[in-house]
């Protein structure tokens, strides 16, 4: 038998249909994420065309773009100040009602972003595939299950018959030798990977992170790499589940239980990518050298160590532009650059273990005058995990505002906006020009760079608060 | 969907790489329900000042751009958010293909969704693209070829079944619906 990748083996298992020259392979989609920006224009095609929705049972409905993080606008009765997000809410409601669809809504203990709640559920599970109207579902690849983000055309294919047209894509491996160092996080690692592969070097692939610094990552730092896959491109990436992929599982409401615990573990430990299968493209990263990372630009690869300087790029009109829109020269050292707004909170660094580490850095200490720090869960359970474990507390004595849960700054649809010009040190996933707000300068980073650079206001090294 | 076989427009063209999908079309503008209408928020943050005044150094705003339906950008468009907004806003718009030397993967998809044509040509023609804004050229889909000015036909790459959905006007849903059987047997199947 020819050796196989973890790609190859979950994609295989999904064609109803194979390819041929004329046609795209029919795949299966084992569970579909579904929220209210991506979606309403999918189910007007489903009541235009008389179409049910062929799988409630696999359809994973929530919202969380749009909507407030304010407590009072969620639990509080107060209306919810943007209009139109009060609007798309309330369709998606309707939509849910009308096509028989189970929505985890805005008061519901088990909401959040839903790249955070569809592991912390247990419903991401190694070798589904998985697909959701947006690009950031790369994070659920983590568990070695093939996810991708679609369009709302394509939403809408899948609501009306579980299965999309693909053809099927390249393979990149990227191994990641050594060990991070300490003081350095996943996300250290994965901005590191996008500025040397470039945010068009996984294009067309999907990635596998291999090595031994990627097995020694826990499920919430394979998360986060996965989670950013997209910014170089790539539409997925994936992670061979393993014993620290089954014991993150196991027990989680929508997990297998008992027998077909046992049976599906059994199963998952077959997916790995066997000795000799063939990639594509094979990249090696050396984890040993890697330090926090920090990105000056206005995409996720312009990105530089905290300790060094912006590039110095003569003649390259996009690089000068980037740079005139944050305000920054070139040769200038990123350390030590003032900052007026940090987040933390995203579906790439909101889960318990990233607020535990901004908490660390935090506890006992003041964000600097002048700053906000805003701290979003990534979910209402780690919300309350959160409260029980002492870090909210560490965030509010701090003077950060902690706030439910929500994709919020990250893209600010629900009004969660940098101001036209301030910096934000941000944990999020996306630097791009207004991403934050018109005029918004982002800098993204680590959940620990971030809590440092809140407490002196400037952008700071988080292993100065080492001990 | 309207059937496509030929394209024929003036370009606009915006060499810079890397033009993203939060370009495209920001986010505040995706609290929408609908599909229509999207045109006018189109590069909203490059295209008017603070004050909603058009800026006169956008490309778009040039007198010359009117009446182009065909945007010639730079490597790596559509790059970042798989908002489906954005083929939907340069449709509405008036563009009916986009030229750039490389296309980001979900943007593509959306775009043959809609009958937006990506195409992607070798860096010697993009180039020339790049450096003669306003040119008249000519998209024939059934030959996959962009023809130029000066007559030469260059080749760009479709998939085949994309391309007889776009030029038969019909959409891949009535074909995934017609996958019925396979699709129940499968499930049989997997259990």
């Amino acid at each position: 038998m020819t050796a196989k990748t973890l790609f190859e083996k979950v994609w295989e298992r999904h064609v109803v249909v194979p390819e041929t020259a004329d046609t795209p392979a029919v795949l299966y989609i084992d569970l579909h994420l579904t929220h209210e920006v991506t979606s309403p224009q999918a189910f007007s095609v489903l009541r235009a065309r008389g179409l049910k929705v062929r799988r409630p049972d696999r359809t994973l409905v929530t919202m969380d773009h749009s909507t407030p993080t304010d407590a009072a606008q969620v639990f509080g009765g107060v209306p919810i100040a943007l209009q139109s997000a009060a609007l798309q809410i309330r369709q998606l409601e309707r939509n849910c009602a009308e096509f028989g669809l189970e929505l985890i809504g805005l008061q519901d203990d088990r909401r959040g972003i839903v790249h955070i709640i569809g592991p912390e559920s247990g419903a991401t599970q190694p070798g589904k595939t998985i697909v959701c109207g947006d690009s950031h579902t790369s994070t659920h690849g983590a568990f070695g299950a093939l996810a991708f983000g679609i369009g709302t055309t394509e939403v809408g294919y899948v609501l009306a018959t579980q299965c999309l047209l693909q053809r099927r894509p390249r393979t990149l491996a990227i191994d990641v030798t050594g060990r991070l160092p300490l003081g350095v996080s996943a996300k250290d690692l994965v901005l590191a990977i996008i500025g040397r592969i470039g945010v068009n070097g996984g294009t067309g692939h999907v990635v596998e992170y291999r090595g031994p610094a990627i097995e020694a990552l826990s499920m919430d730092g394979r998360m986060t790499v996965c989670n950013m896959s997209i910014e170089a491109g790539a539409r997925a990436g994936m992670v061979a589940p393993d014993a620290t992929t089954f014991e993150y599982l196991r027990g989680r409401p929508r997990a297998p239980q008992g027998e077909a615990w046992e049976r599906a573990v059994a199963d998952w430990r077959g997916l790995g990518t066997d000795d000799g299968a063939a990639f594509d493209r094979t990249v090696e990263i050396d984890a040993d050298v890697i330090e926090p990372m920090i990105t000056y630009g206005t995409n996720p690869g312009m990105v530089a160590a905290v300790s060094g300087r912006v590039p110095e790029r003569a003649g390259d009109a996009a690089f000068a532009r980037a740079l005139e829109y944050m305000g920054l020269a070139p040769g200038e050292a990123l350390r030590d650059k003032p900052v007026q707004v940090v987040f933390i909170g995203s579906c790439t660094n909101a889960r318990l273990s990233d607020l535990e580490t901004a908490a660390k850095v935090l506890s006992g200490r003041k964000v600097a005058p002048g700053v906000r720090l805003l701290v979003v869960p990534g979910s209402q359970q780690i919300k309350r995990q959160a409260e029980e474990l002492g870090y909210a507390r560490a965030f509010i004595e701090a003077g950060a505002e902690w706030r439910e849960s929500g994709c919020s700054m990250c893209l600010g649809m629900n009004g969660d906006t940098v101001p036209h010009g301030q910096y934000c040190l941000s944990t999020s996933n996306r630097n791009f020009e207004g991403r934050q707000g018109a005029g918004a300068r982002t800098l993204l980073a680590s959940p620990a760079t971030a809590a440092a650079t809140a407490v002196r206001g400037r952008v700071t090294d988080p292993r100065d608060f080492l001990n | 969907m309207d059937p496509i076989t030929r394209i024929r427009s003036r370009t606009v063209v915006m060499p810079s790489s890397n033009i993203d999908t939060d370009q495209i079309i920001p986010a505040r503008f995706l609290t929408t329900t609908t599909r229509e209408g999207l045109g006018a928020a189109l590069f909203a943050d490059w295209r008017y000042g603070a004050e909603g005044a058009p800026r006169t150094d956008f490309v778009l705003n040039h007198p010359e751009s009117r009446g182009c339906g065909i945007l010639v950008a730079g490597r790596n468009i559509g790059c970042g958010s798989s908002r489906e907004h954005a083929p939907w806003a340069l449709l509405d718009y008036g563009f009916r293909a986009v030229i750039s030397t490389e296309i980001a993967d979900i943007f593509r998809s959306n775009s043959l969704k809609n009958g937006l044509l990506p195409v992607v040509v070798d860096a010697t023609t993009h180039a020339w693209l790049i450096a003669n804004p306003g040119v008249e050229v000519e998209i024939d889909l059934p030959a996959a070829t962009v023809r130029l000015p000066d007559g030469r036909a260059v080749p760009f790459p479709i998939e085949a079944f994309a391309r007889y959905c776009l030029m038969n006007g019909v959409d891949e849903l009535g074909y995934l619906l017609g996958q019925g059987d396979a699709i129940d047997a499968y499930e049989r199947r997997a259990g």
